[in-house]
C-alpha cells in the first residue's frame, strides 16, 4: 500500500501525546523507572554524592558515544575507540614526559593523535572501501599496539592540563562538565550542520546522497576523525582521573559506547539517532552498575544485566518501528 | 485446474478501509486484470489471495469452496503462486539456488545439486530464459531478475498465478516474451491476476479487468475495452490527453556531448540539446541508455569525451561539477538512487543544495523547509507536510520530491531515468507537465523510457541506442514504434549475450 493514509488527524488527545512520548522514549522511561527503584531500594542511591559518582562513571563512555553517534548515524561502525582514547592519553603523557613539551601543547597533540588515527579509519572505509567494521577492527589492534610501543607497557604520569579534565571545579566534577560540553558540540554538529545533516543522508541512503553531489568521501573520513577526536577527549577524561595514561585504559570501552549509542535509539543501518538518545543510553548503563554496586549484586552478575537491558532496549525498538511501518 | 473467486471481500488498517466488498471470479485459462491508481487497493486485493492478508469480512473461494489462507506457504500448497512487484530473490545467490528457494532438493540432508541443476534449467526453458545456472543474481539486470521471479513461481506448478506489475521493469521484447509464456499458461488452464499500469498491455494479454478505485470495485469490463473509458473508470474523470506535450520554442544549446566513449559499456556518443527541448532516448533494456545518463551526469567516470553544460565543461566522475554546471539527475531507482526514504519530504528536497545554502556550515534549515514549501506547492506534491517522510508518498509523489530537487538547485539540464515508472496514470500526467514546465522555463530535458509511446509523444527528438552507441537520431513527430524499434534492434551482436 502505497497510500498510508496515517490519520493524524487533529483531534490527538493529550493521553495520545503522552503515549506517543513514551513510547518512543523508552530508555529515557527506564531509566527514569530505574532510578525510582533504586531510590526505593535503597536511600544511599539519590544523595548528591552518588549522582556526581554515576556522572562520573558515565562521562567516559558518553563522550566516545557521541563520536560513535556520527559513526553510527552515518551508518559506519567504529570498534577502535577505546583505543584511540588510550593512544591519545598516552600521547599526551609521553611528549610532556619524555619530549619535554608543555602540558597544553601535550594535551593538543594527544587529541589531534585522536583525530588523525581517526581519519586514518575514515580513509580507509571511503577510498580503500574496507567495510568500517574491518578497517575499525584492525585499528583496534593497531592503536592499542602503538599505545604499548610509545608506553613500552608501563603507565605513564599525564601533564596538569590533561589532570584538570579529571579533577574537580569546586564540587563539579570536570569530567561531567566535559560531558556535557562535548555532548552540545556533538548535538550542534548533528542537528545544524551541513555535515551533520548529510550524515543522515548518507547513512540513510548513500547512493542518493551520492547521486545528490553529497561529497559522501569526504564526509565519511570527517565522521572518523571526529570520532577519533571525540574518544581521544574521552581518553583524556579517563587519563586525568588517574593522573596517569595506562596503556591497558579504556579497554572494551568500545561495546559500552556502541551499547549506550544504541539503547539511545539509534539504527546500526544508519540514518536514524540522536545525541540526546545517547546520553539516555550512558546514563543508562551508568545507573545499572551504580545501582547493582550499591544492592552489592556481584560484578559477574552486572555484566549478565547489562547485557539483558541491551537486548530488552533493542528489542522494544525494533518492536515499535515494526509496528509504526505496518 | 482451478477457479479463484473473491466474494465481498473488505480489509481495513486500523481505522483506514482499504478494500470495501470487492467480489470478482477468475476462470481457469483466463487472465484478469486489475487496474486502478496507486492506492487503489490492488496490492491489497492480491495478497488476500496470496496468504499475506487475510479479509476482514468476505471468502476466497478455489473451485467454489471457501479456503483459509492463513501465510503464504498455505498458498502455496494450494497452487496459488505470486510474482510479487518487488522482488524477492536472494543477490548473492545463484540463479538455480533461487528458483529453487525454499524447495531445494537434498540427499541425506546434503544439497543434491545435479536434482537441482536439472530442476531449475527445467524451470528455465519453460519460460526460454537463457542464464547460467550458477551465476549470482545480484550480477543480473533487473528485467532478467524479474524473469527469475517467474520462472521461480512456476516452478511449482502452480494452477493460479498472480502477477503484480511483471513489466514495470521489462523491456518490449521482454514484454513480449512474458506474455508469450503467459498464452502458453492460459492454453494450459492456469487462472491468471495480473496488475499492470500499462494500458496499452490489456486487450494483448487480459480478459476481463475489475477497475479499482478507494478501495472499490467500479466496474468490471472486458479487457478490450478503450484506453479513455478504462483511464475514465479509473481516475473518475476522463483524462484528455495521456500525453499533454507543450512545444515550445527552442533557445541556445544547453547540453552538448561529443565522443563520449566508455570501456565496454558506451562508445563513441554524440549529441546535443537545446533549451525548450526533450531528448528521448529509447532502445533496448542493457543499450546503455542510463550509462549515458550516468555518464553525464558524473555518477559514473568514462575514459574520454567531453560533456559541455551551458558553456561549462563537466569533468568525469564528478557529481557536485555537473550539479553545479547545472545538471539534475532523476535515476532509474527512486527507492535505491533518488531518495533518502526516512527522511522528510524537506530534507530530500534540499538535499543537493544542502551544502551550496549552508552558511559558516550551517545548514539553513529555515530556509529549506520554507523552499520545500514553496516547491511542493508548485509541483502539487500531496502530503501531510514537508516534515513529514518520503516513504509514505505514492510513487507518483516520490517522483515528483527529487524533481523538486532539481528545481531547488536550478537544474537547467534534466536528466530523466525512466521518470515515469511504478507510477499510476494521473500521476504521470502530472510528470509530463513537470517537463513540460522544465522546457517552457528554457530548460532542456534527456529523457529515458522503455515505454515507446511515452517517447513517441513526450520528446522532439529521439536518439536510439544500442549496443552502446547511438544507432540513430529521429524527429518525433515522424518516427514511429517501428521505426524506433528497427534502430534499437540494429548491431546487437555486441551485446547478444545477456539480452536476450
Amino acid at each position: 500500500m502505497s497510500s498510508t493514509t496515517a490519520s493524524t488527524t487533529g483531534t490527538t488527545s493529550t493521553w495520545d501525546k503522552v503515549k506517543h512520548f513514551l513510547a518512543s522514549n523508552g530508555a529515557l522511561v527506564g531509566l527514569v523507572g530505574l532510578c525510582i527503584l533504586l531510590f526505593i531500594a535503597t536511600p544511599v542511591f539519590l544523595t548528591g554524592p552518588n549522582l556526581l559518582n554515576v556522572g562520573i562513571q558515565a562521562a567516559t563512555v558518553a563522550i566516545m558515544a557521541f563520536g560513535m553517534t556520527f559513526v553510527i548515524v552515518a551508518a559506519g561502525i567504529d570498534l577502535s575507540v577505546g583505543s584511540m582514547a588510550a593512544l591519545a592519553g598516552m600521547v599526551s603523557a609521553y611528549t610532556f614526559a619524555t619530549s619535554g613539551w608543555p602540558g597544553p601543547i601535550a594535551l593538543i597533540a594527544g587529541l589531534l593523535a585522536g583525530g588523525l588515527i581517526g581519519a586514518v579509519n575514515g580513509f580507509a572505509n571511503a577510498y580503500f572501501r574496507l567495510p568500517s567494521f574491518i578497517a575499525t577492527l584492525a585499528m583496534l589492534s593497531i592503536a592499542r599496539g602503538l599505545t604499548l610501543v610509545i608506553s613500552q607497557g608501563l603507565p605513564l604520569s599525564t601533564p596538569e592540563s590533561v589532570n584538570f579534565l579529571g579533577s574537580s571545579l569546586g564540587p563539579v566534577p570536570m569530567p561531567i562538565v566535559v560531558m556535557i560540553l562535548a555532548g552540545a558540540a556533538a548535538a550542534f554538529i548533528l542537528r545544524y550542520t551541513a555535515i551533520g545533516r548529510s550524515m543522515y543522508a548518507i547513512g540513510g541512503n548513500m547512493e542518493a546522497a551520492r547521486l545528490a553531489g553529497i561529497p559522501v568521501k569526504k564526509i565519511q573520513v570527517t565522521v572518523f576523525a571526529l570520532s577519533g577526536l571525540f574518544s581521544a577527549l574521552a581518553g583524556m577524561v579517563l587519563a586525568g582521573r588517574l593522573n596517569t595514561a595506562s596503556p591497558q585504559a579504556a579497554t572494551g570501552y568500545e561495546l559500552d559506547a556502541i551499547a549506550a549509542v544504541v539503547i539511545g535509539g539509534a539504527s546500526l543501518a544508519g540514518g536514524v539517532g540522536k545525541i540526546t538518545g545517547t546520553v539516555v543510553g550512558a546514563l543508562l548503563l551508568a545507573v545499572i552498575r551504580n545501582g547493582l554496586n550499591i544492592l552489592n549484586v556481584s560484578s559477574f552478575w552486572q555484566q549478565v544485566v547489562i547485557g539483558v537491558v541491551i537486548a530488552v532496549a533493542v528489542g522494544m525498538d525494533v518492536m515499535r518501528r515494526n509496528e509504526a511501518s505496518h | 485446474m482451478t477457479t479463484v473467486a473473491l466474494e465481498n471481500v473488505s480489509k481495513s488498517f486500523g481505522p483506514v478501509k482499504v478494500i470495501e466488498d470487492v467480489s470478482f471470479t477468475v476462470e481457469p485459462g483466463t487472465v484478469h486484470v486489475l487496474l486502478g491508481e496507486n492506492g487503489a487497493g490492488k496490492s491489497t486485493l492480491i495478497k488476500m489471495i496470496a496468504g499475506i492478508h487475510q479479509p476482514d469480512t468476505g471468502r476466497v473461494l478455489l473451485n467454489g469452496e471457501p479456503v483459509t489462507l492463513t501465510d503464504p506457504r498455505a498458498a502455496e500448497r494450494h497452487g496459488i503462486a505470486t510474482i510479487h512487484q518487488e522482488l524477492n530473490l536472494v543477490p548473492s545467490l545463484s540463479v538455480a539456488e533461487n528458483v529453487l528457494l525454499g524447495r531445494l532438493p537434498t540427499k541425506r540432508g546434503l544439497i543434491d545439486s545435479r536434482a537441482m541443476r536439472q530442476q531449475a534449467q527445467k524451470a528455465l526453458d519453460r519460460i526460454g530464459l537463457k542464464v547460467r545456472l550458477d551465476r549470482r543474481v545480484g550480477e543480473l539486470g533487473i528485467a532478467q531478475q524479474q524473469l527469475i521471479e517467474i520462472a521461480k513461481a512456476l516452478s511449482i506448478d502452480a494452477s493460479v498465478l498472480i502477477l503484480d506489475e511483471p513489466t514495470a521493469a521489462l523491456s518490449s521484447t521482454e514484454t513480449d516474451q512474458l506474455f508469450e509464456i503467459m498464452e502458453t499458461l492460459k492454453e494450459r488452464g492456469v487462472a491468471m491476476i495480473f496488475i499492470s499500469h500499462h494500458l496499452d498491455e490489456l486487450p494483448r494479454i487480459g480478459d476481463n479487468v475489475s477497475v479499482l478505485r478507494d478501495g472499490k470495485c467500479v466496474a468490471v469490463v472486458p479487457a478490450s475495452t478503450e484506453e479513455a473509458e478504462l483511464v475514465r473508470l479509473m481516475v473518475g474523470r476522463s483524462i484528455e490527453d495521456q500525453f499533454p506535450r507543450r512545444r515550445g520554442t527552442l533557445g541556445e544549446t544547453l547540453l552538448e556531448v561529443s565522443d563520449l566513449n566508455s570501456a565496454g559499456t558506451l562508445s563513441n556518443i554524440s549529441f546535443s540539446v537545446r533549451a525548450g527541448e526533450v531528448l528521448g532516448i529509447a532502445g533496448l533494456v542493457g543499450a546503455g541508455r542510463s550509462e549515458v545518463l550516468r555518464a553525464i551526469a558524473g555518477a559514473d567516470s568514462y575514459d574520454s569525451g567531453t560533456v559541455i553544460v551551458d558553456g561549462t565543461k563537466v569533468p568525469p566522475g564528478r557529481i557536485p561539477r555537473a550539479i553545479a554546471a547545472g545538471l539534475g539527475l532523476v535515476p532509474e531507482d527512486r527507492k535505491a538512487q533518488g531518495l533518502v526514504l526516512g527522511a522528510t519530504v524537506a530534507e530530500n528536497i534540499g538535499l543537493a543544495t544542502l551544502f551550496r545554502r549552508a552558511r559558516a556550515g550551517l545548514a539553513d534549515l529555515r530556509g529549506q523547509r520554507e523552499s520545500a514549501q514553496r516547491i511542493s506547492e508548485q509541483l502539487r506534491i500531496q502530503m501531510h507536510s514537508v516534515d513529514q517522510q518520503v516513504k509514505n508518498l505514492s510513487g507518483g509523489n516520490q517522483q515528483k520530491v527529487v524533481f523538486g530537487r532539481w528545481s531547488l538547485a536550478n537544474s537547467r539540464v534534466m536528466l530523466l531515468d525512466e521518470p515515469t515508472r511504478g507510477v499510476d496514470v494521473g500521476a504521470k500526467v502530472e510528470i509530463y507537465q513537470l517537463i513540460n514546465e522544465v522546457t517552457e522555463n528554457g530548460g532542456a530535458v534527456v529523457m529515458v523510457s522503455s515505454e515507446l509511446p511515452e517517447v513517441l509523444a513526450m520528446s522532439d527528438r529521439i536518439a536510439v541506442m544500442s549496443g552502446g552507441q547511438i544507432t540513430g537520431e529521429l524527429d518525433a513527430s515522424t518516427a514511429t514504434q517501428d521505426s524506433v524499434m528497427t534502430l534499437a534492434v540494429k548491431n546487437v551482436d555486441d551485446t547478444s549475450e545477456e539480452t536476450a
